[in-house]
């Protein structure tokens, strides 16, 4: 018997109870179609996530002041401030790789215009933290050298503070108050919509560094050269972890913080954020995976349950099948077959069903789908593999029948 | 002298059930030549059928010996047995066996699916074959469109396809009445004077006198084993009984 009259009997004997061949393959359609559908939404969503961090861009680095430790107790980063603007200018200067690094200071204030208010982080920074977070002017003009230097009263506003502060009005040139102190808005900047944590970016001010210090945060910052963070850009993405090192290196002999001390600065960057995103993506998987596994195990045995009932139904038929000559391989193989073709049939409706769930996700809920080959090809052979495995052991208890007690059975 | 088709030795069957031995089969020595037409007779339980199982290779004996065309059946796999079954043996039973779903073509042409027969040349086989037994204008028809005459022709026809040199019959008229009964005994020994053997089961006296020799069983024993005189000609019987009625 070829394989080809193997597919033709079993497609007729599972034609010839077709609510039942339906009815078993239903434990693999589910599954098949729920991995399907989850696999598609989890990678769109991957997509999606990779899309806005790589807006944020891989290749910056951001230092950020120390803990300090006082008796054991250790405060928050940042409740230790050593951070400098010559350690800005040294790093652009010493490290080969660091393209930019721009040292800012920052505080939350509210903004004031007319009897509107808002408040936002303000950033007080030079023309080097535009370039390092590719900022750009959608309206109106940036600062200009005279400004960063002399702390002139200006401000860039994001989109956001824009529009709450100036709706339907042009806010270029208008005068607004920061913490009380009056400053004209002479640009506004270009939309960079949602980080991949969901914080607003365009919900936010900046003005010169020097103006920050001076007039808005006032105090201890008026005359000293301290700094909230540095703002690093690397040449090369692929250089950040090499660049980190360097940084590292010359903050500390800076610092002069003694071979075995504590970093009194901490450094993030994006590549960690990857990383917690791939740690996420693996358990996602691995998640993905029992759900498939289990929901296969338990099609499997659906169908191993119903080729022994077929068997048993059909007992007659393998002995009549017997004595018209077939050997005990050629009935092992209709029966693996009719299991194949039954989980196979259950895969493709599987994976039909998932490809249509996810456009309709894709569709209502607003939210990317990506439908990867790959996971369609390790569906169908996910379910043919299902078959041999749980279709091998009826087959088999077919094929051990004995000819002439097979064909006398009632 | 060709050697005998069928030459058994001391043959024995022994079934093992509960407590004791049922023997079945006890010592059955005979030969049966090529062309035979051969009527196994005897009372219910007397090991009729255990007999033609064991010479269909459908059974394996407790003892003795069966040399099948010259071959010792006893020493081959079941594999080889298949192919025996396949190509030298054609069956018919008394309830037909026929797979419900699949066209009278389709069942006649199981046999060659398992004997690697390309696929045109069995359909030009098995329409020959169902042309023979009378159905040439049936192939199409499930067996539940077919009558009891009509069904057994179809097994008939599956029997004789891949040109077997023995056709094994248990019991063919036994769920027929007696004028398509008739018509199915024409047609066997129509096929034994084309040459085949024939072996029929029956534990009818008037069917058994179709045969050209009757072996009688009774407990498992051969207990006799003569011609017949003058066989039955079905073919008269048929035409006979087909008068009155197209009168
Ligand atoms: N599979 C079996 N197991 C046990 N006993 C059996 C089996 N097959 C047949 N027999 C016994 O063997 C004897 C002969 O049976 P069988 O050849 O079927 O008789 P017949 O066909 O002449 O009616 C009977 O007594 C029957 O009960
Ligand atoms: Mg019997």
């Amino acid at each position: 018997m070829t394989y080809g009259d193997c597919i033709r009997a079993s497609i007729t004997a599972l034609k010839a109870n077709l609510l039942r061949s339906i009815l078993t393959s239903l434990g693999i359609i589910i599954g098949i179609s729920s991995v399907i559908a989850m696999v598609a939404i989890g990678a769109g969503a991957e997509s999606r996530v990779k899309e806005s961090i790589e807006s944020l861009g891989s290749n910056i680095m951001i230092v950020l002041n120390g803990s300090r430790t006082t008796g054991g107790a250790r405060g928050g980063t940042g409740s230790n401030i050593t951070l400098t603007e010559e350690d800005a200018a040294a790093l652009q200067r010493d490290v080969a790789s660091v393209e930019v690094a721009a040292p800012s200071v920052q505080g939350r204030f509210q903004l004031v215009f007319g009897n509107t208010n808002w408040s936002t982080n303000i950033h007080g920074i030079t023309e080097e933290y535009m370039t390092a977070r590719n900022w750009q002017v959608d309206q109106g003009r940036g600062f200009n050298d005279t400004e960063y230097r002399s702390a002139g009263k200006v401000a860039l506003i994001g989109a956001t503070v824009a529009e709450k502060l100036f709706p339907g009005e042009d806010p270029i040139g208008k005068v607004i108050r920061i913490n009380k102190v009056p400053v004209q808005v002479v640009g506004v900047l270009a939309a960079k919509g949602q980080t991949p944590f969901g914080q607003d970016q365009d919900d936010t001010s900046f003005i010169p560094i020097t103006t920050a210090k001076k007039r808005v945060l006032g105090g201890r910052w008026v005359k000293s050269n301290l700094v909230s963070q540095i703002t690093v850009k690397v040449r090369d993405a692929q250089d950040v972890a090499e660049a980190e090192r360097e940084v590292t290196t010359l903050l500390r002999q800076r610092h002069r913080i003694p071979e075995g001390g504590q970093d009194d600065f901490n450094i993030r960057n994006i590549s960690q954020f990857l990383a917690a995103r791939a740690e996420s993506t693996r358990v996602m998987g691995i998640l993905l995976a029992s759900v498939a596994a289990i929901s296969l195990v338990v099609g499997g045995i659906g169908i191993m349950n119903i080729m022994l009932v077929s068997v048993t139904e059909r007992t007659r038929e393998i002995g009549l099948r017997m004595a018209l000559g077939a050997r005990r391989r050629d009935i092992l193989t209709q029966f693996v077959v009719e299991a194949i073709t039954l989980s196979l049939l259950g895969g493709l409706i599987g994976v039909a069903l998932g490809i249509g769930g996810s456009h309709l996700i894709a569709k209502t809920g607003d939210w990317p789908v990506l439908i990867e080959p790959q996971a369609i090809m390790m569906a169908v052979g996910f379910s043919a593999a299902v078959g041999v495995f749980f279709g091998f052991y009826p087959a088999r208890k077919a094929s051990k029948l004995d000819p002439i007690d097979a064909l006398r059975y009632e | 002298m060709p050697a005998p088709l069928i030459v058994t030795e001391n043959l024995s069957k022994t079934y093992h059930i509960g407590g004791g031995d049922v023997r079945a089969l006890v010592d059955l020595s005979i030969a049966i030549p090529n062309g035979e037409m051969i009527a196994i007779m005897g009372p219910s339980g007397s090991g009729k059928s255990t007999c033609m199982n064991l010479l269909g290779c459908l059974d394996s004996p407790s003892g003795g010996s069966y040399r099948l065309d010259g071959q010792d059946v006893a020493q081959l796999d079941s594999d080889a047995l298949a192919s025996i079954r396949n190509e030298k043996i054609g069956f018919v039973f008394q309830q037909f066996n026929l797979l419900a779903r699949a066209t009278a073509l389709d069942n006649v042409e199981l046999p060659l699916t398992y004997g690697r027969v390309p696929r045109r040349l069995r359909h030009d086989k098995a329409a020959r074959a169902l042309e023979a037994v009378g159905l040439g204008e049936r192939m199409d028809h499930r067996p539940s469109q077919l009558s009891g005459g009509q069904m057994q022709r179809v097994a008939i026809a599956r029997a004789i396809v891949n040109s077997p040199q023995v056709l094994m019959a248990d019991e063919p008229t036994g769920a027929l009445d007696s004028r398509t009964g008739a018509e199915i005994m024409a047609l066997f020994q129509r096929l034994n004077g084309e040459g085949i053997t024939v072996i029929v089961v029956t534990h009818d006296e008037h069917v058994a006198a179709h045969a050209k020799r009757i072996l009688r069983f009774r407990d498992g024993r051969l207990v006799s084993d003569e011609p017949v005189a003058a066989p039955i000609r079905a073919a008269d019987a048929v035409a006979a009984m087909a008068v009155p009625e197209a009168a």
